[in-house]
């Protein structure tokens, strides 16, 4: 950053007080900004199924809405950041954690070391499983006490909010058991495979 | 997986780059178009982005992503900035920048929403507001590939002055019959308007637009809402949902 040179009359704004919570590169937003490749897919909750694979896509466990939203129910308060730089602070979510999931389908333990999660829209994205154990993830149905929007991701999207918020897909339906790290849909495309965002992990080489 | 029909991977690693300011042209009382000296620049594709990086002296830095305007067959890089009020970043880069002014950046990032000539089948490009952005490269590089497939543009903006680069785009269909510019103006029309003078709906995307079975490529690009509702209505007009590409910004982009 030290040979960085400096934008003459450029002062900016520091985020005095949470500043410590913001990650390098970003900034904070009060808005909830929506990004999508495509126009966003809408699935009727009687149609609606969330399933658990594994690695040749057999199904390990399947829910429907109504059996998904009696699984034990857990909330969380975190900060989101999101690629194109803004982050958002304190927000709320309510699902069901990929602890509860694995549980509730009878896997004392993941059967792979990363996940491909798989969307309606044809998005994917991957994640380690050990980004997502000891209640670090969720798919969430709910955001600020409603139910989440469909722009963004509702009825339910996977939410790791330690990763850059790309990992959080919309509109998930199955997370696939997978041995080896396989890209999703912007990894391939040249973003980070990880995407951590207190080391910047943007785009690949980061 | 979607279609994407197979854009090159981003290079390895995406090095920062100093940028000189070589030009600055006003576009419209809020957007100018910052043109760049870029050594070493490896070049783009239409639809792509970059990451603008400020310094301030005390080394606070602030990162923002703006799409690239110029067609790729430009010698020089030019983007594009809306002035948001409530901004950090792009009040500077709006009112506060000079000629010869450095920052940083890095690119081209994104290799989904583009559009090179070579693709085939129609293109239909639906801009709200500096969402003409990324679309405007679009049509530039098919101007400079001389490229023949039938193209429109359905563009909205609030009044005739917030329309960002009115002239050229005249120009551009003017010496081009396969290429149709529409304006809607939803706040304010002046007189004698010819142009439609409402948001955008089902009616106005049904007779700008191709049918489904022309298989158009169809790029939207603006504000959340307005590309909800134009990917919503598209998409339920039977257009395959790999050909509908989206990107969307919020009033964040500062």
């Amino acid at each position: 950053m030290s040979d960085s040179p400096v934008t003459r009359g450029f002062r900016g704004r520091k985020p005095a007080a949470q500043s410590d919570r913001i990650p390098p590169g970003q900034h904070l937003t009060h808005d909830f900004p929506v990004l999508s490749a495509g126009p966003t897919p809408v699935t009727s909750l009687a149609e609606w199924s969330f399933a658990l694979e594994d690695d040749d896509g057999r199904l390990l466990a399947e829910w429907s809405w109504e059996a998904f939203n009696a699984l034990p129910q857990t909330d969380i308060k975190t900060d989101i950041h999101c690629v194109t730089t803004w982050s958002k602070l304190d927000t709320h979510w309510r699902g069901v954690s990929f602890d509860t999931l694995l549980q509730a389908a009878g896997l004392p333990e993941a059967p792979g070391d990363y996940v491909m999660a798989e969307c309606d829209g044809d998005y994917t994205t991957n994640v380690p499983v050990d980004d997502l154990i000891g209640g670090k993830a969720m798919i969430a149905t709910h955001y600020e006490g409603e139910p989440l929007p469909s722009e963004h991701g509702g009825p339910a999207r996977l939410l790791v909010p330690h990763l850059y918020f790309w990992k959080s897909a919309k509109w998930v339906r199955s997370l696939r058991f997978m041995q080896t790290d396989q890209p999703g849909f912007w990894e391939e495309l040249g973003y980070h495979m990880y995407g951590d965002p207190w080391r910047e992990q943007r785009y690949a080489g980061d | 997986m979607p279609a994407t029909d197979g854009p090159a991977p981003l290079p390895r690693r995406l090095q920062w780059h100093i940028a000189e300011i070589a030009d600055i042209i006003v576009e419209t009382p809020r957007v100018k178009s910052l043109v760049l000296t870029l050594p070493d620049w490896s070049g783009h594709m239409a639809g792509q982005h970059v990451d603008v990086r400020l310094t301030a002296e005390d080394g606070y830095q602030a990162q923002r992503s703006y799409s690239i305007a110029s067609a790729p067959e430009a010698s020089q890089v030019a983007l594009t900035v809306e002035r948001i009020e409530e901004g950090e970043v792009s009040p500077y880069l709006t009112q506060d920048v000079r000629v010869g002014d450095r920052f940083e950046i890095r690119g081209p990032i994104g290799g989904y929403f583009v559009w090179t000539a070579a693709m085939d089948g129609p293109l239909f490009l639906i801009a709200g507001g500096s969402g003409i952005v990324p679309l405007m490269a679009m049509l530039r590089h098919r101007a400079a590939a001389n490229g023949k497939t039938p193209a429109t543009l359905l563009y909205s903006s609030r009044t005739y002055d917030d329309i960002i680069y009115r002239a050229e785009l005249e120009g551009l269909a003017a010496q081009d019959k396969s290429l149709k510019v529409t304006h809607t103006l939803t706040r304010k029309q002046p007189s004698g308007w010819k142009g439609f003078a409402r948001r955008i709906d089902r009616e106005m995307l049904q007779d700008t637009g191709f049918p489904p079975d022309a298989r158009p490529r169809i790029f939207i690009c603006g504000p959340t809402p307005f590309v909800e509702t134009a990917a919503g209505i598209l998409f339920d007009f039977g257009h395959g949902r790999h050909l509908i590409k989206t990107e969307r910004f919020g009033p964040t982009g500062g």
